[in-house]
């Protein structure tokens, strides 16, 4: 369960990203954060991945107050959330399996059982036979995929995706979508920003809509 | 406990990929800190051979007391009870006509010594005496020189004290040289790291948002600097034992000129092991200076 009271976000030029934002998602649902360019979603998306810190309100993610966390144990609380980034930030200097293995690598997992754990990943999104592929040799969606398999591998129950079909096409869309909705079927709780939310009715998801930072009604 | 150390296996094994993934990067600067150690470790390993020449010596220092060429018989046999009651730990006399025997033997002088009208040689006595500090020696020089019909002392040691002098100059200089070089190497090593930390920044950044601790993060570093440090260690002893190599004939030569043999010795295990010690302590200060910098900028 994810529960945001007065939740705000100050950058540090001082400009106000997110205020007074207040919301609740039970654990397995599937949520869209949505809004203008410039509304708030990376920032709120940021902010439960516990890459930013909020400036103020409270934030708890999985029984944890992300706004009073100490330096130290944000890695730990890092690991639990699977982040897939709006610019992936793939590894272009190694193949798609190596690039599956890094969270495992974090975590400390022993090396056979990383790979087994890493190829199950990619045999979810369907990119097993591309293993052994550079990152540049795969597709846009495949690379979206490879993103998807990379946060899943540590097997976390708050997926949070930022914009993950904003440059496919739209059966790439379309399959990248559904396989989120197949990870939230399996009980995993998962958010995603789209400024453009397409066909996303028959998911019957959460919607939070952001306007200038703050929650439309 | 076991977590720890597979962490540590683990950041050894990443630490060691990178040196390999980049053969020739790797070799550059493996060469860069061979060579920044090779010229304080020849030079130690010089050192301390001259060292042990000069130790060998010293052990045994003579002195040589001339009596005047017209000293009486009796005039040397008080020489002789005075040495014999100093009681010095030896001493033993060569009488004139010893001396120009062996003088005779000497090659072409056989005819010079047969044509001199009577011996031209003083008698002489032969000291070594126990203590062989260079301070005790000149005391005792300097008491035999004042007995009656003594016309000269000589210390055969004086040389030694030369050599010895140079030796302590010589230590001096090395250590001065070896720090100098060794804040050559943490900055050689700086500077490599701060280029790795670069060449990686997208994984570190990554590896950041996704849980990754600073140690994580830091580890595969310090492996890095130290394992090259120790590495180039290693290469510096090689070149110190070549150098020392292709001197050791040479040296033979020039000490067997002096009537010595002197066999020069090359770098031992301990010196190896300094060496790679050494570099692999410099490699880490430096990992540890470069990535804490660097990393900060990442930020
Ligand atoms: N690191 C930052 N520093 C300062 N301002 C930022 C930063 N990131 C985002 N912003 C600003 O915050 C606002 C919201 O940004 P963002 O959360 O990225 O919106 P969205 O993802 O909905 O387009 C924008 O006006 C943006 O310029
Ligand atoms: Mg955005």
């Amino acid at each position: 369960m994810i529960v945001a009271s007065d939740l705000g976000k100050r950058y540090p030029g001082g400009f106000e990203a997110l205020a007074g934002v207040s919301f609740t998602i039970e654990a397995g649902r599937m949520v869209f954060i949505t809004g203008h360019s410039g509304a708030g979603k990376t920032t709120l998306i940021k902010l439960v991945a516990s890459i930013e810190r909020p400036t103020a309100g409270s934030l708890v993610v999985n029984g944890q107050n992300l706004a009073a966390l100490r330096r130290s144990v944000i890695p730990y609380v890092r690991r639990h959330i699977g982040m897939v980034f709006q610019d992936q930030k793939l590894l272009f200097d190694r193949n798609a399996l190596d690039n599956v293995l890094l969270p495992l690598q974090i975590t400390g997992l022993g090396r056979r059982e990383s790979v087994r754990r890493a190829q199950a990943a990619l045999d979810k999104v369907g990119l097993l036979a591309r293993a052994k592929a550079m990152p540049v040799a795969l597709s846009g969606g495949e690379q979206q995929r490879l993103a998807i398999a990379r946060a899943v591998v540590n097997r976390p129950a708050l997926l949070v995706a930022d914009e993950p079909t904003g440059n496919l096409d739209a059966d790439s869309a379309d399959e990248v979508l559904e396989l989120f909705a197949e990870f939230n079927r399996v009980g995993v709780t998962v958010i995603l920003a789209t400024h453009e939310p397409r066909r996303i009715e028959r998911y019957r998801p959460q919607l939070l809509v952001l306007d200038h930072g703050r929650l439309a009604a | 406990m076991t977590a720890w150390l597979h962490q540590h296996r683990a950041a050894l094994g990443r630490a060691l990929r990178r040196l390999l993934q980049t053969p020739f990067v790797t070799l550059l600067s493996l060469l860069v800190i061979g060579i920044a150690l090779t010229l304080p470790a020849t030079g130690y390993v010089l050192l301390s051979g001259l060292g042990e020449v000069s130790r060998n010596v010293s052990g045994s220092p003579q002195i040589s007391v001339f009596m005047a060429v017209d000293a009486s018989r009796k005039e040397v046999a008080e020489i002789e009870g005075r040495l014999r009651r100093a009681a010095p730990d030896a001493w033993r006399f060569v009488p004139k006509e010893d001396a120009l025997k062996r003088l005779q033997a000497s090659e072409g002088m056989a005819e010079i010594v047969a044509a001199l009208p009577r011996n031209p040689l003083p008698d002489a006595f032969v000291v070594e005496p126990a203590n062989a500090a260079p301070e005790a020696l000149e005391v005792l020089r300097k008491e035999l020189a004042g007995w009656p019909k003594v016309a000269h002392v000589q210390l055969d040691s004086a040389w030694v004290k030369r050599l010895d002098a140079f030796l302590r100059l010589g230590r001096l200089a090395l250590w001065v040289l070896a720090g100098i070089f060794s804040v050559g190497l943490v900055a050689a090593t700086f500077n490599i790291i701060r280029l790795q930390v670069m060449a990686q920044a997208a994984e570190i950044e990554v590896a950041r948002m996704i849980g990754a601790t600073d140690a994580f993060i830091r580890r595969p570093f310090y492996y890095y600097g130290t394992l090259q440090g120790a590495l180039g260690g290693l290469l510096g002893a090689a070149f110190a034992a070549g150098i020392v190599a292709l001197l050791r004939g040479p040296a033979g030569e020039l000490a067997a000129l002096y009537g010595g043999s002197f066999a020069l010795p090359g770098p031992d295990g301990g010196v190896v092991a300094a060496l790679a010690g050494a570099g692999a302590l410099l490699g880490w200060i430096g990992a540890r200076l470069s990535v804490g910098l660097s990393l900060r900028r990442i930020d």
